[in-house]
């Protein structure tokens, strides 16, 4: 691999690194505004990008408000991820038809027409997208539709200098610095002295797209400012995760006064998993034609939180709002542990902001450990 | 079309080429490969299950049931209970299914070698365990006894009665089974599947027991094996979940720490024991 290239780039540059990007065949995404909230569609310029917006969240909480330094990269993660590129919230499996009771398969399900390229990945968000690598990817059997977008996928990430209440990722140990592999790690810093990103390149990939911007080698002044940036976004988190024991600590806590309490406030709508960046699980359905010789299979998003989840013939197995609960926040912090070797949390905080009845993971857990360990009611 | 690697959320058509009645609602399907179609050989390992599709109605995970050692042919034994199901059941000969699979873990039959088998079955959970008991009968001298020990609803629920019958005359192979209702016309014996171990001569130390059936039905016999002397390690269940995928990717079998398609559906009862206790785990 190639040294590390570390460069200061004008803001302008942005606009011509989606433009390169595009030029190289890829489908350039990216936050845009859209109602109030921050979504990810494809960027044709700069333009595109939320410039001097801000947000702000809260558990139950999430708005957008103009910001004060007109930066590109302002916002924190909103409610979508880019497993909806990744992990399509509806894929068509495959169709097939049929004559005289025989049918035949017609197709399996298509990849993107160009390959993508994400701009402002988070540090939480590539991790989140390692999380999916290792469960779709790299278990016992690969999924070809997560496959034939995530390999070519080209990744430019963000690091984080601002964060929001509901975040932790710092405490989860996935951010606000960029740990995973992106082609391209930006930073944007708006200070007095002006308006400028610091861009780092380990691979070819991301060297190629920086040697066409105009740039010049980053000081170290330049590389330790950058670094206080992304510290203080750190510093700021007001939530965190004690991660410590947690695998045995919900196990052991299978019975609990605390998922009765929780269960109470949960309304089951399933809005944590929908915005969350891991949550990967699936359910697959027939969409057959009228006339009955042709199907399709569609595979969707699923939730652990609805009635048909568990369904076996007889009932389902976890009727209570409280079993499914506590399968959601198990599995996140403890099963997936043993499942596929790390949290199935990397700290992001929508499912805090995003959950109607303002929920909050931290304070579950906090509320769970609480009663355990006697005496210990520090945050 | 993603046809550089092998998806393994595709099914391949295979036909229906013999379907027979075992009980009012259940059907034993044999299916053999399409015509030149890439259906492969369908081996398996006693245990395993496939993913049935029907043609525009959805797919199941139904158990294997047939002899192992037959190459070429797949075949299932089916309960309508539901609309798929019934769909399932529906098909005639010549009809295509689509067939993903085989997939999960099986019985532990090598390390079953040299020890009595006990098969404890409820209802249409022998479905499973037929392929065990067609691999020691093929085998005969390389296991100890072989105990069935086979609990219905009622005499019309039974599957596999002539089976039933005619393993009993095997040498060293005991065959025992009982049903919640008999009916005027029942002259064998009613009661749970554990009221059926009072006439078992167990040797806890030389055997391995390997059950199938409802949950409770598998909680109870598998403390009543424990109360009697076998050791957790030497007692396997087959588990049930809802599973849309079978390749450990949808999430819906998950039991605890396990996804049900992949690190099961069979356990051994000294990995779940506590587990099975968890109410809505
Ligand atoms: C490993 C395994 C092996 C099995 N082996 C057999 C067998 O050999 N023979 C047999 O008769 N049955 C077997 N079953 C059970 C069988 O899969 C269910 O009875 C069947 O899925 C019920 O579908 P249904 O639509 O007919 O019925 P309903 O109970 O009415 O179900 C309605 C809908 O619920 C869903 N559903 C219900 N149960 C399941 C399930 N287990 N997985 C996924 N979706 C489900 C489906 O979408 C289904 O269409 C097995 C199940 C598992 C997990
Ligand atoms: S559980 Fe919540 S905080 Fe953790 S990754 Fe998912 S959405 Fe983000
Ligand atoms: S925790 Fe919140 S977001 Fe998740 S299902 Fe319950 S109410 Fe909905």
């Amino acid at each position: 691999m190639a040294e590390r290239l570390q460069a200061r780039l004008a803001p302008e540059e942005i606009d011509k690194l989606i433009r390169g990007l595009a030029r190289r065949g890829y489908q350039v995404l990216g936050p845009t505004v859209r109602d109030g909230a921050i979504v990810y569609d494809e960027v044709a310029g700069a333009q595109d990008l939320p410039r001097g917006w801000t947000d702000e969240q809260e558990a139950g909480r999430y708005r957008l408000k103009p910001g004060t330094d007109g930066a590109l990269f302002g916002c924190s993660v909103g409610p979508e991820s880019w497993k909806k590129y990744l992990h399509p919230a509806q894929v068509k499996l495959f169709e097939a038809d049929r004559q005289d009771g025989l049918f035949r398969i017609l197709g399996g399900p298509a990849p993107p027409a160009r390959p993508y390229a994400f701009l402002g990945v988070r540090a939480c968000e590539l991790a989140a997208i390692a999380v999916q690598d290792r469960v779709l990817l790299q278990d016992k059997y690969r999924d070809p539709v997560y496959g034939s977008r995530r390999d070519p996928a080209f990744l430019v990430a963000v690091q984080c200098t601002q964060a929001a209440a509901t975040c932790f990722c710092a405490s989860m140990g996935t951010g606000p610095q960029v740990r995973g592999a992106a082609d391209l790690t930006l930073t944007e810093i708006v200070n007095a002295e002006g308006h400028w990103f610091l861009a780092e390149a380990d691979g070819d990939r991301g060297q190629e797209v920086l040697a066409e911007l105009d740039r010049r080698p980053a000081t170290d002044e330049e590389l330790r400012l950058a670094r206080t940036a992304v510290e203080s976004a750190a510093a700021q988190q007001v939530r965190r995760m004690d991660t410590a024991g947690i695998r045995d600590l919900l196990y052991q806590n299978f019975e609990h006064p605390r998922w009765d309490e929780v269960a109470a406030r949960c309304l089951t709508c399933a809005n944590c998993t929908m915005v969350c960046p891991t949550c990967f699980c699936t359910t697959v359905e027939d969409d057959s034609g009228v006339t009955g010789d042709r199907a399709e299979r569609w595979r969707r998003w699923d939730s652990c939180f609805t009635m048909a989840f568990s369904y076996i013939h007889g009932g389902s197995v976890r009727t209570s709002s409280k079993a499914r609960y506590r399968q959601w926040l198990t599995h996140k912090l403890a099963s997936w542990i043993d499942q596929f070797g790390s949290s199935g949390c990397v700290g992001c905080g929508r499912c805090i902001a995003w959950c109607p009845a303002g929920i909050d993971l931290t304070e579950e857990v906090h509320a769970i450990r609480g009663a355990v360990n006697h005496g210990n009611t520090d945050a | 079309m993603a046809n550089a690697e092998i998806d393994p959320m595709m099914p391949r058509p295979w036909v229906v080429r013999r379907i027979s009645k075992e009980t009012p609602d259940t059907f034993t399907l044999a299916l053999e490969p399409s015509d030149g179609g890439p259906s492969g050989r369908g081996g398996f390992q006693p245990g395993q299950f496939s993913m049935l599709w029907v043609f525009g109605v959805g797919e199941l995970p139904i158990s294997i049931s047939g002899d192992p050692a037959e190459e070429g042919s797949l075949t299932y034994t089916v309960r309508s209970v539901g609309p798929a199901t019934q769909a399932l059941v529906s098909h005639g000969a010549g009809q295509s299914v689509g067939v993903r699979g085989p997939f999960g873990t099986g019985w532990p039959v090598a390390g079953a070698e040299g020890k009595d088998v006990v098969v404890v079955a409820g209802g249409i959970g022998l479905a499973p365990l037929r392929p065990v008991i067609y691999h020691v009968l093929r085998h005969r001298d390389r296991f100890g006894r072989l105990v069935i020990l086979y609990g219905a609803r009622s005499p019309r629920d039974m599957i596999y009665r002539k089976e039933l019958a005619a393993w009993a005359r095997h040498k060293d192979t005991q065959v025992l089974s009982t049903v919640d209702y008999g009916g005027v016309a029942w002259r064998g014996r009613v009661g749970v599947v554990t009221s059926l171990f009072k006439y078992l001569r167990l040797q806890p130390a030389r055997t391995t027991a390997m059950l199938c059936g409802p949950e409770i039905m598998m909680r109870l016999v598998a403390r009543e094996l424990a109360a009697r002397g076998l050791a957790a390690g030497d007692v396997y269940l087959s588990m049930e979940r809802n599973m849309k995928c079978a390749v450990g990717s949808c999430g819906h079998c998950q039991w605890g720490p396990h996804f049900i398609c992949k690190d099961g559906p069979v356990f051994s009862y000294a990995h779940i024991a506590a587990m099975l206790d968890r109410y809505e785990l």
